[in-house]
C-alpha cells in the first residue's frame, strides 16, 4: 500500500520554486471504531488551489477539518500519523491549536456569519487576536471586504446585521472574515453547495484571485468546479486517496479506473 | 375491488365530527377553569384591597390598626432579598450552565450531575428552607438576615435557572461556535463573544421567571424564622427583614376582618410586582427572538 502512495506523490512535479504548505504522512483517523481516513499521504503546494473530490462519506470533509484540527471538536475522534504544516507537526503537543488556526482559515459549507453587524463579523478575528485600534480595524475590514469582492455591495451598510444579506453575500462575508485574520492557507469545505449558480460563480472567481496570495484547499461535490478552479485534484474514496495529480491530468487521463469511473459519472 | 366503502364513510362522518366537537368543548372547559378561578380571585382581592391601596399604605410599616398598617417594610425587604437572589443565583447558575454545556466532557459523572440538577428543581421549597436554616442561619450564624434568606432562595431557584440557561446555550447553532474556533479564538473568547450574546435572551427569560417565583415564595422564609412584621427596613444584608409574602401571611391570619382587606391590598402589590417582572421577561423574549 505504501509504495503505491509514494508513487502517487512522485508523479507530482515538485520542482520549481513552489514549496509544500502541508505534508500529510500516513494519516489515519477513526470516529470511534469507524476507520474514516486510511493511510493518507498528500503534499499540498503553496499558492495553488487544491481540490478534494469524491463521493459522500469518502472522508474529504474529515480530511480538510483535520488540517486545522477542527475535527478534534468531535470527542470520539482518534488520529495517527503526521501532518506537517510549514515543516511543523500540527499534532505536536506544543503546537497550540489556536496558533494553527490563526494561520489556517476556514470557510464552511453553510454560510455562518455571526448575528452581528457586517463590520463586527469581519473584525471578529482581529479583535480575537487583540487588535483594538479602531483605525487598524477599519483598514482590515475594508481590505478584507475588498479581498472577498464584496466591498462595493456592503460599504454603505457596514453596521447593519449580516443576516440581512443574501446567502451568496453571506458566504463572501465569511470569506472576508477569514481573510481578516491574514491567514496563510484557506480551507474551504464545499463553500458553494448552499449557493445559487450566480453566487457560486462569484465565489469561484474569487478563489482564482485569492490563490496568488494564499494556498487554498477546497472540498467540492461538484467535479466541474474542481476542473474549473483547481491546479491539483485529489480523489478520495472510502477514506483513501485513490489519485492525486494535476487537475488537467485527473480530468483527461486519470491513471486509476475508479477515478475515471467517478469523474465520468458512473458512480457517486 | 375497493377496501373503502364510501357509503359507510359518509354514514360515520357525522358521529366523527360530533366526537371532535365534544373534545373541543372539553378542552375549552379545561382552559376556562383556570381562568375563571383566577378571575374570581382577582375580583375578590381587588374589591377588598382597593380601599386600602393608597400612598399611606405604601409608606407605612406594620401597625395594630388596619387603617395605619402599610407595606413599606415588607416591600423594601423583598427588594433587598431580590437584590441578593438576583446576583447570587444568576452568577452561580450561568456559571454552572456554561461549565456543563461548554467545558464538561461527556462522562458518567457529568451526566449524573446534569440529571440531578433537573431533579433538584422538583424538591419542595420547605426542604430548601430547612437546608438554609441548618447551613446559613445556624452553621454560618447568619440568623434571619437578608443574606441567609437570599442564599436560601438562590438555592431554591438555582436548578430552574441552570436548566433554562443550559437549554439557551445548547440552542446556539454549532456553526457559530465553529466559525469562532476556526479563527483561532479560545473557548472562553467563543463563549463570551458568540455563545452568551446569542443565548442571553433565553437565559434572561428563564431567570426572570425564576426570580418571580422567589419573590412570592413563603415556605423557606417561614422555616428560616423571618419575622412576619417589622417596623424598620434593613440597612445592610446582615440585618433582619420581612418580605411581602410574610407580611401578607401575617395579615390574613389576624382575627380582625379589616386586616384581611389590608392583606388583599398587599396581594395587589405583590401581583403588580410579579406582573411587571413577567412583562420584562416577555419583552426580552420578543425583542431578541429570531436573531439566528
Amino acid at each position: 500500500m505504501q509504495t503505491i502512495k509514494t508513487e502517487i506523490n512522485e508523479n507530482i512535479d515538485t520542482t520549481g520554486t513552489k514549496k509544500p504548505v502541508y505534508q500529510t504522512k500516513q494519516l489515519n483517523l477513526w470516529y470511534g471504531t469507524n476507520h474514516a481516513l486510511k493511510n493518507i499521504d498528500l503534499d499540498i503546494m503553496e499558492n495553488e488551489v487544491t481540490a478534494i473530490i469524491g463521493p459522500s462519506g469518502c472522508g474529504k470533509s474529515t480530511y480538510i477539518k483535520t488540517l486545522n484540527r477542527m475535527i478534534e471538536l468531535i470527542p470520539s475522534v482518534k488520529t495517527s500519523g503526521d501532518i506537517m504544516y510549514r515543516e511543523r507537526n500540527i499534532f505536536d503537543k506544543n503546537y497550540r491549536v489556536e496558533e494553527l488556526r490563526t494561520k489556517v482559515g476556514m470557510v464552511f459549507q453553510k454560510p455562518n456569519p455571526f448575528p452581528k453587524s457586517i463590520y463586527d463579523n469581519i473584525a471578529y478575528g482581529p479583535r480575537t487576536h487583540g487588535i483594538k485600534n479602531k483605525k487598524v480595524l477599519d483598514e482590515i475590514v475594508e481590505k478584507s471586504l475588498r479581498g472577498a469582492a464584496i466591498w462595493e455591495e456592503v460599504k454603505d451598510r457596514l453596521n447593519s446585521n449580516a443576516y440581512g444579506l443574501s446567502g451568496g453575500q453571506q458566504q463572501r462575508i465569511c470569506i472576508a472574515r477569514c481573510l481578516a485574520i491574514e491567514p496563510d492557507v484557506i480551507l474551504m469545505d464545499e463553500p458553494t453547495s448552499a449557493l445559487d449558480p450566480i453566487s457560486t460563480l462569484k465565489v469561484e472567481e474569487l478563489v482564482q484571485e485569492l490563490k496568488t496570495d494564499y494556498s487554498i484547499i477546497i472540498v467540492t461535490h461538484n467535479m466541474q468546479q474542481a476542473a474549473r478552479i483547481s491546479d491539483r485534484t485529489a480523489f478520495f474514496l472510502n477514506g483513501e486517496v485513490i489519485e492525486f495529480d494535476k487537475t488537467d491530468k485527473i480530468f483527461s487521463t486519470p491513471s486509476d479506473k475508479r477515478t475515471e469511473d467517478y469523474i465520468s459519472g458512473r458512480f457517486g | 375491488m375497493k377496501h373503502i366503502n364510501q357509503d359507510n364513510v359518509l354514514k360515520k362522518m357525522s358521529s366523527r365530527l360530533a366526537v371532535n366537537q365534544i373534545f373541543r368543548a372539553l378542552f375549552f372547559l379545561a382552559t376556562l377553569f383556570g381562568l375563571v378561578v383566577l378571575a374570581v380571585l382577582l375580583y375578590r382581592v381587588f374589591t377588598q384591597g382597593i380601599g386600602y391601596l393608597d400612598l399611606q399604605f405604601l409608606q407605612s410599616v406594620g401597625s395594630r390598626f388596619p387603617e395605619k398598617a402599610g407595606i413599606y417594610a415588607a416591600l423594601i425587604g423583598s427588594l433587598w432579598l431580590m437584590a441578593v437572589v438576583v446576583v447570587v443565583s444568576f452568577i452561580l447558575a450561568v456559571g454552572t450552565a456554561i461549565y456543563l454545556e461548554e467545558y464538561a466532557k461527556q462522562n458518567k459523572v457529568n451526566n449524573f450531575i446534569k440529571v440531578n440538577i433537573s431533579n433538584l428543581a422538583g424538591v419542595p421549597s420547605v426542604v430548601f428552607g430547612l437546608l438554609g436554616l441548618t447551613i446559613f442561619a445556624r452553621m454560618f450564624a447568619l440568623g434571619q438576615s437578608v443574606l441567609a434568606a437570599g442564599l436560601t432562595m438562590s438555592l431554591l431557584i438555582l436548578p430552574v435557572i441552570i436548566v433554562a440557561a443550559q437549554e439557551a446555550i445548547r440552542a446556539v447553532p454549532k456553526d457559530l461556535r465553529d466559525a469562532s474556533y476556526a479563527m483561532g479564538a479560545t473557548k472562553w473568547q467563543t463563549i463570551i463573544r458568540v455563545v452568551l450574546p446569542a443565548a442571553i435572551p433565553g437565559i434572561l427569560t428563564g431567570s426572570i421567571l425564576a426570580f418571580s417565583r422567589a419573590i412570592g415564595e413563603t415556605a423557606p422564609l417561614v422555616v428560616l424564622g423571618v419575622p412576619t412584621i417589622l417596623l424598620f427596613t434593613p440597612a445592610s444584608i446582615m440585618d433582619t427583614f420581612t418580605a411581602l409574602p410574610m407580611q401578607i401571611y401575617d395579615w390574613t391570619r389576624r382575627p380582625q376582618a379589616a386586616f384581611h382587606d389590608v392583606a388583599s391590598a398587599g396581594i395587589i402589590i405583590l401581583l403588580l410586582l410579579l406582573l411587571f417582572m413577567n412583562s420584562v421577561a416577555v419583552f426580552i423574549r420578543n425583542k431578541f427572538q429570531n436573531r439566528f
